[in-house]
């Protein structure tokens, strides 16, 4: 697959304070690449730089193999859908939408054609003389993404887009920009600290931490083989067993809870049945350990038939090949 | 919420009644009247003061003053703009430190800093013997009382009137939306004109009425760096009311102005109000 972005060593100090250490990056054309991670984490600043509006202290962003660390925001062939959507006020949908292209200077007819096609694509059409005050939330952010797509640009880059919407509203929208994203063809770059919104839309996911990816892979394989302790806490739920030098994580869907009295199997730990909390298709139980000072987190169907006692001795035991061996 | 809260308007209601909507309606009802013989105000009803101004030395006055007020509210926007402009762009620090700059000449009696002026103007002033001494000049220019000084006084008096409402307005601009203009491709000065300057538009009609209102009255700068040429219609009631001693005709006088001045402040609004709707039916 084609390289779209190439960030190579790229640095990002703000005064004496170091952002960003030197960094690099592929990302493919066509691909959902969602930079995920805690605030502060170095996301934005990563996302600003490839948009132009923060210049890396060190280091070179290539477009299509073309350096653009000197291209000013306005030339840069790709368009950013904002956090807070930075719709102008004093213009109306439509002129909101066709901004770009007016600035761009494209020909009337083209402008109203292309218009068109992105009212629909958005389902905007009958707002489209509406003030962006007069919208919604959700419906402020399809203008935001329309004005960005109009423009077909070769990346758009997206901070933080579903951030200040509530919860229903967002699934609906992942749904809805992941498929956009797939009929355009276009290029995402993904800015959240939801990980399960990075999950549920990206081909790719960059785990950011103080500045560093500590993981680049797919959702997959970032749930099921971290590669380090803070993408093995960050990303779901995980039990963490300290053995020797390593640390063992474990998830809570993959640790069975035996009754001690059954026997066979040799538990690998035992604990006390701490705290059961039904969720609906799952329960959680929490089990108090008996030699380590540590609560284990264990999933099991909400449809089962409910057979623990808080404070009841069990059991617990994992398969070999779900465990994961971390770094301390 | 609202019952006890409105009481908290009641000082500023009281203090307006009193020292503006009664002197006002005073000045109203004294335009009407007669002028004694010693200056004394008769009890007589007359719309004599009216038909005065009719008279096309003060329409002359009026429109002189009109002239220089609107120039000084353009100058004013021309060089407050910027300046503006430029100290909302600074650090927090550094913006108290201009805006502190900006107001301190209110820290000064204006008649005073007016006098400056002329010190520094007058053909012994400042200006003139630097250059008499530099050979640059033979003759002593006339810097003072014309209307270009009385431009110069205006616009250097009502500047902070201009800078500080366009400040407020530029200081809440949100940045992120110039972001998105230059995300869009738009230019520097394009993202200016069709961003930045209608969401500050606020500021800039607040700026101009403070600016025009203040300047259309002005009678200090006009009387200290304009001599007797450059009369405005502010000297012209100063004089009605000091020396010519016609209360009734300057409270005429008064009257005219204030109105011309609400009518052209309405119109400029509607003007403002046009150019948005057909800015915004445009494509």
């Amino acid at each position: 697959m084609k390289t779209i972005i190439q960030l190579h060593e790229v640095e990002k100090q703000f005064g004496q304070q170091t952002v960003i250490p030197p960094l690099s990056l592929a990302i493919a054309e066509g691909e959902f690449l969602t930079l995920l991670g805690p605030s502060g984490c170095g996301k934005t600043t990563l996302l600003r730089m490839i948009a132009g509006f923060e210049q890396p202290t060190s280091g070179e962003i290539l477009l299509d193999g073309q350096p653009i660390s000197q291209v000013p925001p306005y030339k840069r062939d790709m368009n950013m859908v904002f956090q807070h959507y930075a719709l102008f006020p004093h213009m109306t949908v439509e002129e909101n939408i066709l901004f770009g292209l007016k600035m761009k200077k494209v020909p009337a007819a083209e402008q109203q054609h292309r218009l068109e096609e992105v009212l629909q694509l958005t389902r905007l059409g009958e707002l489209r003389r509406r003030m962006p005050r007069q919208l919604s939330g959700g419906q402020q952010q399809r203008v935001a993404i329309a004005r960005a797509i109009i423009n077909n640009p070769k990346v758009l880059l997206l901070d933080e887009p579903l951030g200040a919407l509530d919860y229903q509203l967002r699934k609906n929208l992942q749904l809805e920009l992941k498929n956009l994203q797939k009929n355009l063809g276009i290029t995402f770059i993904y800015v959240t600290h939801d990980q399960e919104e990075a999950m549920a839309m990206s081909d790719r996911i960059a785990v950011m931490n103080r500045g560093v990816i500590e993981q680049l892979g797919t959702p997959q394989e970032i749930y099921l083989r971290p590669k380090s302790l803070f993408v093995a806490t960050f990303i779901g739920e995980n039990n963490l067993f300290r053995h020797r030098d390593a640390i063992l994580a474990v998830r809570p869907e993959k640790v069975k809870v035996y009754k001690m009295a059954s026997g066979g199997e040799q538990p690998r730990r035992t604990g006390r049945i701490a705290d059961i909390v039904f969720l609906g298709s799952l329960r959680k139980i929490f089990i108090q350990l008996e030699a380590e000072e540590t609560t284990v987190l264990a999933h099991e169907n909400g449809d089962a038939d409910p057979v623990w006692q808080i404070g009841e001795r069990v059991g617990l035991g994992w398969a070999a090949e779900d465990e994961v061996t971390l770094p301390c | 919420m609202l019952s006890r809260t409105r009481w908290l308007s009641v000082p500023a209601l009281l203090w307006l009644a009193f020292f503006f909507l009664i002197p006002l309606l005073l000045v109203i009802a004294l335009s009407f009247l007669e002028r004694g013989t010693y200056g004394q105000v008769v009890y007589a009803f007359t719309l004599n003061n009216y038909s005065r101004i009719a008279d096309p030395l003060y329409g002359e006055v009026l429109l002189e003053t009109l002239a220089v007020s609107l120039l000084t509210t353009f100058l004013t926007l021309l060089i407050g703009y910027p300046l503006a402009y430029h100290i909302a762009r600074l650090e927090r620090g550094w913006q108290h430190t201009w805006l502190l700059l900006v107001m301190m000449p209110f820290w000064i009696n204006f008649l005073v800093r007016s006098y400056a002026w002329v010190v520094i103007l007058r053909s012994q002033g400042v200006i003139n013997t630097l250059l008499l001494s530099l050979g640059l000049i033979d003759q002593p220019l006339s810097l003072l009382y014309n209307s270009a000084a009385v431009l110069l006084g205006m616009v250097y008096a009502l500047l902070p009137f201009m800078v500080l409402p366009v400040y407020v307005s530029l200081e809440q601009l949100d940045r992120r939306k110039l972001e998105a203009a230059y995300d869009l491709g738009a230019s520097p000065w394009r993202a200016f004109w069709h961003i930045t300057l209608p969401l500050t538009k606020s500021g800039v009609v607040t700026g101009s009425i403070l600016v025009f209102v203040s300047s259309i009255g002005m009678f200090v700068v006009p009387d200290v760096m304009g001599g007797a040429k450059s009369a405005l219609i502010g000297n012209v009631i100063q004089n009605q009311f000091l020396s010519a001693r016609d209360w009734p005709f300057g409270s005429a006088l008064s009257i005219v102005l204030m109105l011309l001045s609400v009518m052209l402040i309405f119109l400029y609004f509607r003007a403002i109000r046009v150019q948005e709707r057909e800015g915004r039916e445009e494509r």
